[in-house]
């Protein structure tokens, strides 16, 4: 503690002294933040503002306001066919989460509070599926929708999603579940307590937060996945978002005010769960580890 | 007792069976596709052997994918794993407590918007007439600079690499921000203390402490490089003739336009070799890492 104002006097000196150059680096670091910062805020910007323009007006006055709001265009984005890619997109997002959710949540429990024979290579091929990229599963996998009748329907993307996510949910939840002492469920047990009822009753009341995690990760995937919704569905009734904005483009290819109401509009929910639960999306990448 | 014995087995089964069936089971048929020359459209199925790799072997538009690829991993190794982690400590930096709330938030929002909006939203961009790239170089006295960055065969890739970079900065960023908040800060009071500036805490105090983070940033970064399709699939589907060709675009490639099956297997289980040894690489790490 002696030592305290003699190094206070020192950082003092010493910033006096490197007081120019860091002038300077704070400066050049400043500006290379702001031009990052442009980089990033102006197209998403100029989208916003495009979506309330005419074509003619995207066209002959790039950079300005709107010369007319044109709020219609959110209304026609909406009804040419946004509002079905969306529907699509709630319900693949919505099921793949739950049930993602739920058969993770299933294996987790599983393999946390028993043993038994083979839990150890079921592990194995539970966690395993983090080195499959959908890449090298594509092929058999679209012979495999066709075979099994789920080609074109909703079906077609929940289920391949729900396996490309278990992985990474199963080790999550699980890793919360070995931790949870084992005192709660004994007394459970011997007031007759199933052991489904303790998932239901005892665990995942205990693990909210690893769920909402969980569930937000899924989501995240689900809504962005972009490759199986191309390739695995076919009719405009069941696309979802990502393959929706394709068909889009190639149906809107002279009404970029409409296209742009569109692409704003499609951002819109993810961008506003983020703002909104900011804390437990950060946390949820930090946990996670690596998406995709 | 029986029934006792089995309950685990029905927890670990809808996971499971999820994904024998859509992870595990394709990417076994798909060594076996390798082997075959067929189309999805006529019933004559050819067994060639190692026909198709030896083919692939002495495909140059393999190479020149592979190639584009590479310089894929190598930008994004630089920008997103070295930029973001020094990005990452500036924006931990005190001197920028006021800011860095928002200017986090906003640099981590292209992360949440899908590809097939930012791959439109560029397309505009890119645009050689009315493209706000253009716009801007033309507006700093750089006329001829202007290209149609997605229709020149020397600018697309580059294009679609930006893209990706554009996206992907925030995320890695993010990581890097939540491991810097975990250091203690005592570690950089005792670093002030005795004299330590901020570039030299930055490689005595933040560098060793994230040292684990940035292996999973950088196998992460890999990973998506190697595995990088919507991206290049919105902006250019792999051209200008095939200057912007990667691996997996050219697997969908010759497996939806060209129909040759087995030969799209073959450059899927080509991915899956490089992604599997950058999966070996990276529980190596993991392991060795646990151990210390």
């Amino acid at each position: 503690m002696t030592t305290l104002p003699a190094a206070l006097s020192r950082e003092r000196t010493r910033r006096r002294s490197y007081s120019a150059a860091s002038v300077i680096g704070t400066v050049c670091v400043s500006l290379l933040l702001l031009l990052y910062f442009l980089a990033v805020a102006y197209p998403l910007f100029w989208m916003v503002i495009s979506s309330f323009k005419e074509t003619n007006d995207i066209y002959s006055r790039t950079w300005s306001l709107p010369a007319q709001w044109m709020f219609s265009n959110y209304t026609a984005a909406w009804k040419q066919g946004l509002s079905d890619y969306f529907m699509n997109s709630v319900i693949v997002t919505g099921m793949t989460v739950v049930f993602n959710v739920l058969f993770s949540a299933f294996s987790a429990y599983g393999l946390s509070r028993f043993s038994f024979r083979g839990k150890h290579l079921i592990l194995a091929l539970l966690s395993a599926g983090l080195m499959f990229s959908p890449q090298v599963s594509l092929i058999p996998l679209y012979k495999l929708v066709q075979a099994i009748g789920i080609y074109d329907t909703h079906w077609t993307l929940i289920l391949p999603y729900v396996a490309f996510k278990t992985s990474l949910i199963v080790l999550l939840i699980r890793s919360f579940f070995v931790a949870l002492p084992k005192e709660y469920e004994e007394s459970a047990y011997l007031e007759g307590c199933t052991s489904l009822g303790i998932l239901f009753r005892i665990f995942l009341p205990l693990s909210m937060p690893i769920i909402l995690t969980a569930a937000l990760q899924t989501a995240y995937y689900a809504w962005n996945e972009f490759m199986f919704a191309i390739i695995f569905v076919d009719s405009d009734a069941v696309k979802t978002i990502t393959a929706g904005l394709m068909a889009f483009r190639d149906a809107l290819s002279t009404d970029w005010g409409v296209l742009m109401a569109g692409l704003t509009l499609s951002a819109l929910p993810l961008v506003t769960m983020f703002v909104a639960m900011q804390k437990v999306f950060i946390r949820g990448l930090g946990d996670g580890g690596v998406k995709g | 007792m029986t029934h006792r014995r089995l309950t685990p087995y029905f927890y670990v089964a809808p996971s499971l069976l999820v994904m024998i069936l859509f992870i595990y089971y394709p990417v076994v048929q798909n060594l076996q596709s390798s082997l075959f020359d067929w189309s999805p459209f006529s019933s004559d199925r050819r067994f060639i052997g190692l026909g198709n790799y030896t083919r692939l072997l002495q495909d140059s538009l393999f190479y020149s994918a592979l190639k584009n690829n590479l310089l894929h991993v190598l930008v994004s190794v630089l920008l997103q794993v070295l930029g973001a982690l020094v990005l990452a400590a500036v924006l931990e930096d005190r001197l920028l407590r006021a800011v860095a709330p928002l200017l986090r938030t906003v640099y981590f929002l292209p992360v949440l918007i899908s590809v097939s909006i930012i791959g439109l939203l560029f397309g505009f961009i890119y645009h050689p007439e009315i493209g706000l790239l253009n716009g801007f170089l033309r507006s700093i006295g750089l006329e001829e600079w202007t290209t149609g960055w997605l229709g020149n065969s020397k600018t697309a890739m580059l294009a679609v690499i930006s893209i990706g970079q554009w996206q992907g900065l925030g995320y890695t960023t993010m990581l890097y921000i939540v491991a810097i908040q975990k250091i203690p800060q005592e570690l950089y009071e005792a670093g002030r203390i005795d004299g330590c500036g901020r570039i030299q805490s930055f490689f005595h105090i933040t560098l060793p402490q994230v040292k684990e983070i940035m292996f999973v940033v950088t196998v992460y970064t890999l990973s998506q490089s190697i595995l990088v399709f919507s991206d290049v699939f919105v902006l250019t589907k792999g051209g200008p003739g095939d200057a912007s060709q990667v691996l997996s675009t050219y697997l969908y490639r010759k497996a939806f336009v060209d129909n040759e099956m087995g030969y799209a297997s073959t450059v899927a289980n080509m991915i899956l070799i490089i992604t599997f040894m950058l999966y070996l690489v990276q529980s190596k790490l993991f392991n060795t890492g646990r151990e210390r």
